[in-house]
């Protein structure tokens, strides 16, 4: 939440083209063939940050301890934010099936988003804030 | 150890500058579990043998901050603000919502313990076991909303700088101070997030007195492990499904009350207290929904309610204020408690009291006393500083707000709270003005009426309490039944949001508790032991009090006076709260708890709780009033 009251939550669009697997210099990252999730080979990985570089979104996260890093990998399939939001009864997520669409342009950091969206629900009033 | 608690307790002395880990045995973390439990036993053990003579507003005074073991795992994280409250020189465990509790108990801590008093405006930066005392002078004087976006600027480019491979760093949590704490205004509230405050106790002016005037907090690890999570997994399902099937809250907030309470129970503040009910149609609920609310839900970490709405003024004069869902407090007595009948108004006065850092049920409280004195020629427009403060005109409790939150002219005197405000200005003028205080031990009262008797609040809830006039603390027989004071020790000492806990089923909470820690507990042990424990400590230090109010039990243990003048109209047109019946309930709830007829807890009852140190404290006291 970077403006009061905005917050959203921040995922990973599934890219079709998967930067991050791309970038990675050690072949940690792969694409899940049942769910196209990406999936990290915590002994492989090395850390370095490039993934987070290479994502549109800036999804991937470094785990606080350990010396990888995290991405979402659709919990094999079986999303939990989705099973919670849906029993919540507040029906923002759901789940789809992977057609050929465009999925990176829904790639966007937290501060574009928040941008949209304050500007949605303050109008012209959102610009003190952002 | 035992399980679910991080273990440690951060503690900061402010003065010297020096930052270390404390930790406390296993035997107190389980007799008084944290929050408020906790507190109350930090406090005595640091400040009893001296505390008549600590000054709430003084460098000697520990501001706590601390969380339980419940908190983040029960939905609705809350965290536990205490130390001596410059409003009743007692102990109140004022909670706040937000991701704060959640952060701190992620970065390894409890707590945090602050003392001493920096010599210049400073914040505290905490990223896990980094902690880091940074100046606070370009945030300092700046309102609740400048705050929250520089702080969460320079802590995430600050964290950005250190860790560059991270990722994105979301915001940090915040815990912050308005102008009005700054000022050490009595009723200034600390406030987390945007702005969920804790209001009683007025532990804003503490922070201010430390000029202290922010936690920014980001933790990374894991919650502490628990005994049992099959078991919290089974439980949270309980709570949230009860949770999603309260229609009431999760549309509704607690905005409904607005227009139920005034209407259909008479139990809200009208006129400062003058009348409990109105059917002002223009106060429905339907009309802040249609015409204020811009978003339906947003809660906190983990919470199933989503009690919370945003409202902006689209139109009009006070176009652009936004806050978040005036709830019924704020509606309230920022509204028919001013004669204010608008939803427009009520949302511009309750952002500018959060942007002031005010508590809006206390210094609604005050303004109301105010202006019914002006009402009653006591006070003038002179000694208002050319205000005219006619019920329902926003903009001038607008101005006399401001003026509270900066100690100018009237504002200096009201700023102390109504209790003190009632005393000065009945001397300045002579004149008993205390009958019009509606306050309960230097604490107003909560926008719950007891004089039609169909809310909750009992006749004794706030004659009883340990926290005066709280509304989320009342009093009331049996103590093992839903609305005694000790199941609120409960909610407070394991620092989750009282509202998830409405409806389920009462062993729900004690279940949660011994699936995070492993030890067994139950309400009956509870409610004879240990929550009498922290009641007797927070009542003798209530009672102890000083330096500059002590209650005296046979004088202050009562209702506000116009408690006792009928109702003007509405459906429960003449009733009362009767004389003979408060007392006769006082005597039995004394009786209950273990107090003399004085009001002071007992010596026998003391020692069986291991009290022993409180018992010689109290021994003055019992001398000074003979039972």
């Amino acid at each position: 939440m970077l403006v009061p009251g905005v917050e959203f939550p921040h995922f990973c669009a599934q890219c079709e083209d998967y930067p991050c697997v791309q970038s990675c210099p050690v072949n940690a990252l792969s694409v899940s063939k049942k769910t196209g999730a990406v999936l990290v080979n915590t002994k492989t990985c090395i850390a370095c940050g490039k993934c987070i570089s290479a994502c549109p979104g800036r999804i991937p996260h470094m785990h606080p301890n350990g010396k990888y890093v995290l991405i979402c990998n659709l919990c094999n399939g079986n999303p939990k934010c989705v099973k919670v939001c849906q029993e919540g009864g507040w029906d923002v997520l759901k789940e789809i099936s992977r057609e050929d669409r465009n999925y990176k342009l829904y790639a966007r950091r937290p501060e574009e988003t928040t941008r949209d969206l304050a500007l949605k629900i303050y109008g012209e009033k959102a610009e003190e804030f952002l | 150890m035992i399980l679910g608690y991080a273990g440690k307790f951060l503690e900061v002395n402010l003065s010297t500058e020096k930052i270390k880990e404390v930790s406390f045995d296993d035997e107190v973390l389980r007799d008084y579990v944290g929050g408020r439990g906790l507190a109350a036993k930090i406090l005595w053990d640091r400040l009893g043998s001296k505390w008549e003579k600590i000054d709430p507003l003084g460098s000697e005074n520990i501001l706590l901050f601390l969380t339980g073991p419940l908190t983040g795992y029960f939905p609705g994280g809350r965290i536990c603000v205490s130390g001596k409250s410059p409003q009743s020189n007692g102990v109140v465990g004022s909670t706040v919502g937000g991701e704060f509790g959640v952060e701190l108990r992620c970065a390894g801590y409890d707590g945090i313990i602050v003392t001493g008093e920096a010599k210049k405006p400073v914040y505290l930066f905490i990223k896990d076991s980094d902690v880091e005392i940074r100046d606070a002078e370009r945030v300092w004087g700046k309102d609740a909303k400048q705050t929250v976006k520089i702080l969460t600027k320079e802590c995430r480019e600050l964290l950005k700088e250190r860790f560059p491979l991270y990722g994105e760093w979301k915001e940090p949590a915040l815990l912050y101070i308005g102008p009005a704490g700054e000022n050490k205004v009595r009723t200034a509230v600390v406030a987390a997030k945007w702005t969920h405050a804790a209001g009683y106790g007025g532990y804003g002016a503490v922070m201010g007195s430390k000029n202290l005037k922010a936690l920014a907090i980001k933790g990374t690890g894991p919650l502490p492990p628990v005994a049992d999570m099959k078991k919290i997994e089974r439980l949270i399902r309980v709570v949230n499904d009860n949770a999603y099937e309260s229609e009431l809250w999760r549309r509704w907030g607690t905005g409904a009350g607005g227009y139920e309470f005034g209407a259909k129970t008479s139990s809200e503040p009208v006129r400062n207290w003058q009348n409990e009910w109105h059917d002002e149609k223009s106060f429905g609920v339907d009309q802040f929904e249609n015409r204020v609310w811009i978003k339906q839900s947003w809660s906190d970490f983990g919470c199933p309610t989503c009690c919370l709405k945003i409202a902006m003024v689209k139109n009009g004069k006070f176009k652009g204020a936004i806050t978040d869902n005036p709830d019924y407090e704020m509606q309230a007595y920022l509204g028919p408690n001013l004669g204010i009948f608008i939803p427009e108004e009520n949302v511009f006065l309750s952002t500018l009291i959060d942007d002031l850092g005010l508590c809006g049920i206390q210094t609604g409280n005050v303004m109301g006393f105010a202006a019914e004195l002006f009402q009653r020629g006591i006070l003038t427009r002179k000694d208002l500083d050319g205000i005219e403060l006619k019920w329902g005109d926003a903009e001038a409790f607008a101005n006399l707000a401001k003026k509270i939150a900066l100690r100018e002219g009237i504002g200096d005197l009201l700023a102390e709270g109504t209790y003190r405000a009632a005393l000065k200005i009945g001397k300045r003028k002579n004149l008993d003005v205390l009958q019009y205080a509606v306050q309960s031990k230097g604490i107003s009262i909560g926008a719950h009426g007891i004089r039609s008797g169909k809310d909750y609040p009992e006749i004794i809830s706030y004659v009883c309490s340990v926290q005066g006039g709280d509304h989320t603390s009342t009093a009331g027989l049996p103590l093992a039944g839903g609305g005694s004071e000790l199941m609120e020790i409960f909610n407070d000492s394991g620092v989750y949001c009282n509202f998830n806990s409405f409806g389920i089923p009462r062993n729900v909470r004690f279940n949660f508790y011994t699936a995070v820690t492993g030890l067994k507990l139950t309400r009956k042990e509870w409610c004879s032991t240990k929550a009498l424990r922290v009641l007797q400590l927070q009542r003798a230090m209530l009672l102890l009090g000083g330096p500059d109010q002590k209650w005296n039990p046979k004088v202050h243990d009562a209702n506000p006076p116009r408690f006792y003048e009928p109702l003007l109209s509405g459906p429960y047109k003449g009733k009362t709260a009767k004389k003979s019946a408060v007392e006769e309930y006082k005597r039995r709830y004394y009786r209950a708890v273990g107090w003399d007829k004085n009001g002071i807890p007992k010596s026998e009852n003391l020692r069986k709780l291991g009290l022993q140190d409180v018992d010689r404290a109290l021994e003055n006291l019992r001398r000074k009033l003979p039972p």
